[in-house]
């Protein structure tokens, strides 16, 4: 996929990712970021034109300094849309992007026809409670992340080695960047009121999930259902939270679901 | 110079194992490992502590504020304070400090330090730290990314409510008051502001801009500070500030016996307890992301991160302690020349002496405390005498006609 840097409403430089053709899809990343070569964008472009920014505050966009609440990274979203002329995309997110698109799609429900959230975060059950992500070591996360970590860590570190102090090092200074702007709408608790604005979704949405899913526990996915009227759930076995990683090709083909 | 007893006042009974079986002595300590009966006893102890050092000269005695956290049973330290204030009538109240992001309006900390300021007769020296990524994020749940924002604020509004004598109207992002309305004023316009820094310029800048006392709180010892400082004095010289020694504190760890060796003997152990116990922080609480300037970051950034540096749970000897530098122990002589070492090399005028350590009993730390303010502090006094009537950098309380005597019973 080609990437650019693009002005947004005056107010951010960042990087976006664009590639494929068909429909338009836009899609919000996680608190991680995107992947290098990110492989799950790559077989998105086969079925969609894909338009993948990356949040201030990840890699080289600028700094998240003026986005502070969840409505600014709300208005965020509909920004890149406008700025790029997209003409009413369906809208993919995973995890934190999952939640910033459940958002987007409450906001301006007429715009927002077709939604996939994936392992989307924005709901609290003190029943199941959410691990802290932001408590944990580096080394600690692809247990957490994935089904099978021995397999995927890698892909967290693009080849790097937690344990290896000098890669740490770097790596931490990225992720302080990333996950500090990701704890404006994640930290403590990753819950900025959505339960109480999910009633305005109308789009057609999937609710993909994976079944092994260790940081948001797959019974949010039924938590989703309730609160999105007409939502579909899909449950992706041999999964875990990096649900579009580990099974890719089942997790768009939810996806394109929406256009059947 | 001027000498600031201070007392963390750590819990003494964590068990023998404690490393072992808890991951972390702050923010998910199970309070089972507390017990109110012995609380009892001990914050009275500490609190008989703080005033013995007043009655030894000690200019100033120190509180600070930390949560869920067993090395520091002081989530609001205005409550000591106010205890010290009764039974106290000439050492600085130095309470270092209110963590000011923390309080909701942050004018609360104008009025509670007001308060401590009037009824101590003008002896209040107020610290507003940004708090530790522990107590800040961890414990009190504040977005790390937005802490310093937040803090920056909050210094605004009270200074603010200090200065302004009409009510005026706030529009902060984080605190909105339609009547900003400081009662009561403090006796001091205002009190002197020390300021907890751990290296970043940002900090060093706001200290310089308001003329406000740089200080580094580490438990490593004066070895290790002296890049640090020698960085804040860089900036002080590039800034075109005058060097004061009292534009700048240091906190450290002190043990005084008669003899080096009766030091080793009697305060090994305490010091053990508080190295090796009480400083047994789970990484994982240490910095939540995007607690610290990116710049800062880049420049500190350790790798204990790891799965071997978090398994690894070796201890620090004695030597080690001392040697390095974190304990400065021994007689009063050798404690004395290892001092001036540490006031000249890294050129302060506040010391925050933690004579107190750890599980230390009573008789011992009373003992310490004496002999430091007796033998040890005579010999350091007037070791800036190029400063000596600098008083920018501390408390003005009332005159003796004006101040009341320490409190007694009614009657008494």
């Amino acid at each position: 996929m080609l990437s650019r840097l693009i002005d947004v409403a005056g107010r951010h430089q960042v990087r976006v990712y664009e590639g494929g053709s068909g429909p338009q899809l836009l899609y919000m990343h996680g608190a991680g970021g995107l992947l290098a070569n990110d492989p799950f964008l790559a077989r998105l472009t086969q079925h969609y034109r894909v338009t993948a920014p990356l949040l201030p505050g990840y890699e080289d966009s600028d700094s998240s300094a003026p986005l502070r609440t969840m409505l600014d990274f709300t208005l965020f979203g509909f920004d890149v849309w406008e700025t790029l002329k997209l003409d009413e995309p369906m809208l993919v997110g995973h995890s934190m992007g999952g939640m910033i698109a459940a958002e987007m799609a409450a906001l301006d429900n007429s715009s927002v026809k077709r939604l996939a959230l994936i392992c989307p975060a924005g709901l609290w059950l003190d029943a199941q409670p959410i691990p802290d992500l932001f408590a944990k070591l580096p080394f600690e996360l692809p247990e957490l992340l994935f089904y099978d970590p021995k397999k995927h860590a890698a892909l967290l570190s693009a080849g790097g080695d937690f344990n290896d102090p000098e890669f740490l090092t770097d790596f931490l200074v990225g992720n302080a960047r990333r996950m500090g702007t990701a704890g404006k709408i994640l930290f403590p608790i990753p819950d900025r009121g959505l339960a109480e604005r999910m009633y305005r979704i109308r789009a057609r949405t999937q609710i993909i999930w994976g079944a092994a899913d260790r940081l948001i526990p797959p019974i949010y996915a039924e938590q989703f259902a309730a609160g999105i009227a007409g939502s579909h759930v899909t449950m992706i076995p041999e999964a875990g939270h990096m649900v579009p990683y580990e099974q890719t090709v089942a997790v768009v083909s939810s996806i394109t679901k929406l256009h059947n | 110079m001027k000498f600031t007893w201070f007392n963390l006042m750590p819990w003494p009974h964590l068990p023998d194992d404690f490393r072992e079986k808890y991951r972390s002595v702050w923010v998910d300590i199970p309070s089972t490992l507390y017990d109110p009966v012995k609380g009892h006893e001990l914050y009275n102890t500490y609190l008989d502590e703080l005033e013995y050092a007043e009655q030894l000269g000690y200019d100033g005695i120190g509180v600070n504020e930390h949560h869920a956290n067993a090395y520091g049973l002081m989530p609001s330290p205005n409550i000591m304070a106010a205890a010290l204030a009764r039974r106290t009538s000439k050492a600085a109240l130095v309470v270092l400090g209110n963590s000011i992001a923390l309080y909701n309006p942050p004018i609360r900390v104008a009025e509670e330090f007001a308060m401590l300021d009037v009824i101590s007769g003008g002896r209040l020296l107020a610290g507003f730290p940004v708090g530790t990524s522990m107590d800040t994020n961890y414990c009190y749940g504040d977005i790390p990314a937005l802490t310093r924002e937040r803090y920056a604020e909050a210094h605004d509004l009270i200074m603010r409510a200090w200065r302004e004598p009409e009510p005026f109207t706030f529009n902060g992002r984080y605190t909105k008051l339609r009547y900003a309305n400081c009662w009561p004023k403090p006796i001091q316009s205002p009190p002197p502001i020390f300021i907890p820094g751990g290296g970043s310029l940002e900090t060093y800048d706001f200290c310089l801009d308001y003329d406000y006392v740089y200080c580094y709180l580490s438990f490593s010892g004066y070895k290790r500070a002296k890049q640090l400082m020698d960085g804040y004095w860089q900036r002080v010289a590039d800034r075109g500030k005058d060097l004061s020694p009292y534009r700048a504190g240091f906190a450290q760890t002190i043990v005084v016996a008669e003899t080096d060796a009766e030091a080793e003997r009697d305060y090994r152990e305490h010091i053990d307890y508080f190295y090796n116990r009480c400083l047994h922080v789970y990484p994982g609480f240490a910095d939540a992301p995007g607690y610290r300037t990116i710049k800062t970051l880049k420049a500190n950034v350790t790798s204990q991160m790891t799965r071997q540096a978090v398994g690894d749970v070796a201890s620090m000897s004695w030597d080690q302690l001392v040697n390095e530098g974190y304990v400065i122990a021994g007689s009063p002589d050798s404690v004395a020349a290892q001092m001036k070492e540490l006031i000249t090399g890294l050129r302060v005028g506040n010391i925050f002496c933690l004579i107190h350590v750890g599980n230390m009993p009573k008789d011992k730390c009373m003992r310490s405390s004496k002999l430091f303010a007796e033998e040890v502090i005579p010999q350091l006094r007037d070791m800036w005498p190029e400063y000596r009537n600098d008083d920018r950098f501390w408390i003005h309380p009332l005159d003796s006609h004006a101040g009341r005597p320490a409190a007694s019973a009614v009657g008494g």
